[in-house]
């Protein structure tokens, strides 16, 4: 075999030590050395579903938004409609270039009308920076706060008794997609309830200096509490069971919302429109001629990102993600096929080391998402 | 490993540069992947075996082991025919985990060319290896 090569030369979060010294398997993800797993990806998928996991995405990036006319700018750039957003509240939307290919997807956190923190993808802070400077007024203040923010998020079915218990924490009036400010150590940190792993979760983001003494209140609370830390290989195969896209598989700048099945963060009709409206306004009316789909891999072999999708001998798609779900119990994935094969109940075949194995296109998500309480 | 209980003579093990250990008895070899390896790949979740009687080359691929993480080539450590290989695999894959040496053994070759042999890493060479990494 060939072992992964340890990264040089990546990015490291304030963390980095504390996983090291946890004897974290560390890789590189997007530029970023991380922990992929502590004591392997299968034990900490499980411990996520049934108590509650602490992961590390400082990677994360965080750009403020803010200044007079920051809510028309931020309307006018991105895909979802910001009237669905009110103080403290959160909003998932795209941001397209012009083609309406996807430049990133993002969380909007509305702190007041035209004061707004976007949370954007670890890989993707460059790309969409640029995206925002070119139709940015000169009234609105863009500022990368990425460098400078951690987070850690905390999933699981005891993910509230955790925060209760062990940071001191009362979230029980939290809706998910809304966010406060709370203080550790007498210094602010914000606390949303979101989440990429389908079950109830939160997110506490902090100052670099600040994030250590968290995540060590969490740490040393331990498995006696619920806890556990858990990397991004369960981040990974969490998501794909709760059927959640990851920037850089299902989407790119190659791809578009629509083609990912994202209609509902995408508000063609909002009054004034949007960068890329008028080229996915066409895609709506013309219909995407790909379609994002899960399938179940009705075999042993697994699935991985690029292995071509095949339908009587024609190609007609790629995978972009696959795994072992261990939740689900078999090999589950997700890829783009010709929208006439997208159909849930289809039969596919998909070219594993050199061997066609069978699979089944299947609703999303594999797992359904947890309601919080 | 998770008992003691060898399949190997561990003393008599040779290993690839690609972390295959080697036991060879006359000109068949048994192979396997060390602890070390089985450590890197983790989470075991299917084995796609070589088909017996397939003739390999020395360092061709002769199968994948898959874990939760992704796909890993193994390569043959010596060139000759597939004569067996580790059913009880196919069923429990997460052997290969608990006992690299014993239980989780891979296959069997018959070697074309046992001066290869020579070419493999004694262990205190492999160990050097590993701690490179």
């Amino acid at each position: 075999m060939t072992v992964l090569e340890e990264p040089t030369a990546l990015k490291k979060t304030p963390l980095y030590d504390r996983h090291t010294a946890l004897g974290a398997k560390i890789v590189d993800f997007s530029g970023w050395a991380m922990p992929v797993y502590y004591s392997g990806i299968l034990a900490e998928h499980e411990w996520v579903r049934k108590s509650c996991g602490v992961f590390d995405v400082s990677h994360l990036g965080e750009i403020h938004v803010k200044g007079p006319g920051a809510f028309q700018f931020l309307q006018a750039r991105l895909t979802n409609d910001l009237n669905k957003l009110k103080d403290n509240k959160i909003l998932y939307s795209l941001i397209c270039d012009e083609q309406g290919f996807t430049l990133d997807d993002i969380l909007i956190y509305q702190s007041r009308r035209d004061d707004y923190s976007l949370i954007v993808n670890g890989g993707s802070i460059g790309r969409v920076l640029e995206g925002l400077e070119k139709y940015v007024p000169e009234s609105v203040a863009l500022t990368d706060r990425s460098d400078d923010t951690a987070c850690v998020a905390i999933q699981g079915p005891r993910a509230e008794e955790v925060m209760r218990g062990v940071m001191g924490y009362e979230l029980r009036d939290l809706n998910t997609y809304f966010f406060k400010e709370e203080k550790f150590n007498g210094q602010p940190v914000w606390i949303s309830r979101s989440g990429y792993t389908g079950e109830d979760g939160f997110e506490i983001f902090s100052s670099n200096g600040l994030i250590v003494p968290i995540w060590d209140r969490l740490l040393a609370a331990g498995r006696e509490k619920g806890i556990l830390p858990a990397g991004l290989g369960a981040r990974n195969t969490l998501r794909l069971e709760a059927g959640n896209v990851l920037y850089g598989n299902e989407l790119d700048t190659a791809t578009t919302p629509l083609e990912a099945g994202l209609d509902w963060a995408v508000s063609l009709d909002k009054p004034g429109g949007f960068v890329g409206r008028d080229c996915l306004l066409v895609q709506r009316e013309r219909g995407p001629a790909r379609r994002l789909v899960g399938f179940r891999v009705l075999d042993k072999p697994v699935a991985r990102e690029h292995y071509p999708i095949f339908k009587s001998d024609r190609k007609i798609g790629t995978v972009t993600s696959g795994s072992f779900a261990p939740t689900v119990g078999g090999n589950i994935g997700m890829g783009y096929v010709e929208k006439k094969f997208s159909e849930p109940g289809t039969g596919i075949e998909i070219e594993i080391h050199g061997r066609r194995v069978p699979a089944e296109i299947v609703k999303l998500p594999f797992v359904p998402h947890k309601k919080r309480g | 490993m998770e008992n003691g209980e060898w399949r190997v003579d561990a003393s008599k093990l040779k290993y690839a540069q690609t972390h295959e250990w080697v036991s060879l008895k006359g000109n068949v070899a048994t192979v396997g992947i060390s602890d070390h390896a089985q450590k890197e790949i983790s989470d075991v979740v299917f084995v796609e075996l070589p088909a017996p009687g397939r003739v390999l080359k020395q360092k061709e691929s002769a199968m994948v082991i898959e874990s939760v993480k992704a796909a890993f080539d193994i390569y043959a450590p010596m060139s000759g025919k597939i004569t067996r290989v580790n059913e009880k695999l196919k069923d429990k894959p997460e052997l290969v985990n608990r006992s690299p040496y014993a239980d989780g053994w891979l296959f069997e070759i018959e070697c074309s060319n046992v001066k290869e042999w020579d070419s493999l890493l004694a262990g205190d060479a492999y160990e050097a290896v590993k701690s490179a990494h």
